[in-house]
């Protein structure tokens, strides 16, 4: 059985004056140390899916299981990685950040979070700046404060939306190296949203592509982490552009 | 043109980096205004109009000798804190309402608009047929002076928290009571701040005034009490000792207590508005 469900998933927000269908139907199954991309273009409804497994969404129609259980509300066994830098606690240090993590969510007893949150600061190679703010972190060393804070968690499926769009080229390509090095540690299931074929390409081992207004599921395919050829010679961001665009612009 | 010499470093003027120093400038002048009221003082020659420093000083220490000035001080202190954390505690209920529901949120920004501009010190005439000559009147206007400012920027503080910053506290699975103590409070902390400072300083001038009008019950008044009684014993070097201790102590609030609050939070965490 799959590790986490979406089933004919429907999702709808409110703006001051009317209601919009962000997705309709969206059904995947992500399975244990998936590395589960959702992809497609603004609109298509994928940030409001990742709010929608974490917990802070719920959906109109449909259904979404993890491990076998209902999703009703937002829980530490989903901890999502925002794109946004002031998702750390301002008040806390890079540290205390991670240790109220561990210990408000009963996730760790006070006594073993330090080591724990030292550990996993360690893996995104931040121990030195243990005791400094976030606001003395540049924005990538607050994304992968984030991302040590998330995977101390150890949830059962780590959420990221987009957490490196905000970052400049060259960061985000290194981070991207990074999350690929952490992940080959603990193959942790991570579920990854992103606008971005290439990102996609290179974090991914399942992408799914999404079509926009309303987000409906076009097709999943596989990647293996680089942009190689099919038989007939065409390139996988070629095909997914493809895919993702195929009558839309005509 | 003459080219600019390859300056790698210079020492700067001995009197250049003097000038540079803050806390030096004010003190300086400081000394200057101190001269000058004394020799204004001693040309004018009338201690009934505008006493020396130096007799003023003298009889803030006498005062302060005696006991008289203290137990004033003491008394004052009583009161506003007294009407203070009672209006911090309305705040709060309040803040709350206001947090909950939309009509909460109504209510405070409609009591807020209608109250703030009105002085405290005009409710104390209706405070003192309410709650008659004593301490009560004085913490009700104390109260209305605290209250507006302090719920109206908690509110404003939580309104403005960042959505992102409310997910990730609720991803973690926080009580509603652990939420608010340790994501909403703190991620308010800089508009609280400024409302807990605008607050002071409004119950502040609002007590001396308050004071002034009406002081004493029991035998004993404040430090607004004890100016406006040594002016009518026409003992006005005390007067000008009474006003410099209500300087003295506003000072010693906004510059010493709420600076130093400030740089141990707001200023250390990146987060001043």
């Amino acid at each position: 059985m799959a590790l986490l469900d979406v089933t004919n998933v429907t999702l709808q927000y409110r703006t001051a004056d009317r209601v919009v269908t962000a997705t309709r139907g969206v059904s995947f199954s992500v399975d244990q140390s998936d590395r589960f991309v959702i992809l497609g273009p603004s609109g298509c409804g994928k940030s409001t899916i990742l709010k929608a497994v974490a917990g802070f969404v719920a959906p109109v129609e449909g259904r979404i299981h993890l491990g076998g259980t209902p999703v009703t509300r937002p829980g530490p066994d989903r901890i999502v990685v925002f794109q946004e830098f002031d998702q750390l606690l301002p008040w806390k240090t890079v540290i205390h950040n991670i240790t109220f993590a561990l210990t408000a969510s009963g996730r760790v007893p006070a006594a073993e979070a330090d080591s724990r949150a030292r550990h996993y600061l360690e893996k995104v190679r931040l121990s030195a700046f243990a005791d400094s703010f976030p606001h003395t972190l540049s924005g990538g060393m607050k994304q992968r404060v984030a991302i040590a804070r998330a995977m101390a968690m150890e949830p059962q499926v780590l959420l990221m939306d987009e957490p490196f769009a905000a970052l400049d080229a060259l960061t985000r390509s290194r981070m991207q190296e990074e999350l690929l090095q952490l992940w080959s540690d603990t193959k942790f299931t991570i579920l990854f949203v992103t606008h971005s074929i290439e990102e996609a390409i290179r974090v991914g081992s399942r992408i799914l592509l999404l079509s926009a207004h309303p987000g409906t599921v076009k097709a999943e395919v596989r990647s293996a982490g680089i942009d190689d050829r099919d038989a007939s010679g065409r390139l996988l961001s070629a095909r997914i552009h493809a895919q993702l665009f195929d009558g839309s612009h005509s | 043109m003459a080219p600019i010499p390859d300056l790698i470093e210079r020492p700067i003027p001995a009197w250049r980096r003097l000038y540079e120093n803050g806390a030096l400038r004010k003190t300086a002048l400081l000394a200057l205004l101190a001269l000058v009221w004394e020799g204004y003082a001693r040309v004018l020659d009338n201690p009934l109009l505008f006493p020396t420093l130096t007799a003023t000083v003298s009889a803030l220490l006498s005062s302060v000798r005696s006991g008289e000035l203290p137990r004033a001080i003491a008394y004052t202190l009583k009161l506003l804190l007294e009407g203070y954390v009672l209006g911090l505690l309305f705040a709060a209920l309040l803040t709350a309402l206001a947090s909950t529901s939309k009509i909460g949120a109504d209510l405070l920004e409609t009591l807020t608009s209608m109250f703030n501009p009105l002085p405290s010190i005009a409710l104390l005439p209706l405070a003192l047929i309410w709650f008659g000559l004593g301490d009560g009147s004085v913490i009700f206007v104390l109260v209305h002076a605290v209250l507006w400012s302090v719920a109206l920027n908690a509110h404003a503080g939580f309104r403005a928290l960042s959505p992102t910053l409310r997910m990730v506290g609720q991803n973690y699975g926080l009580s509603p009571i652990g939420f608010i103590t340790r994501i909403l409070i703190p991620g308010a902390f800089p508009s609280i701040l400024t409302g807990l400072k605008v607050g002071w300083a409004f119950a502040w001038r609002t007590l001396i005034a308050a004071e002034l009008v009406f002081g004493v019950s029991s035998g004993s008044g404040g430090i607004g009490w004890y100016i406006f009684e040594h002016k009518n014993q026409l003992l006005i070097p005390n007067v000008f000792a009474g006003l410099l201790t209500v300087i003295l102590f506003g000072l010693f609030v906004e510059h010493v207590i709420f600076r130093t609050i400030e740089e141990r939070t707001v200023r250390r965490w990146g987060m001043q508005i």
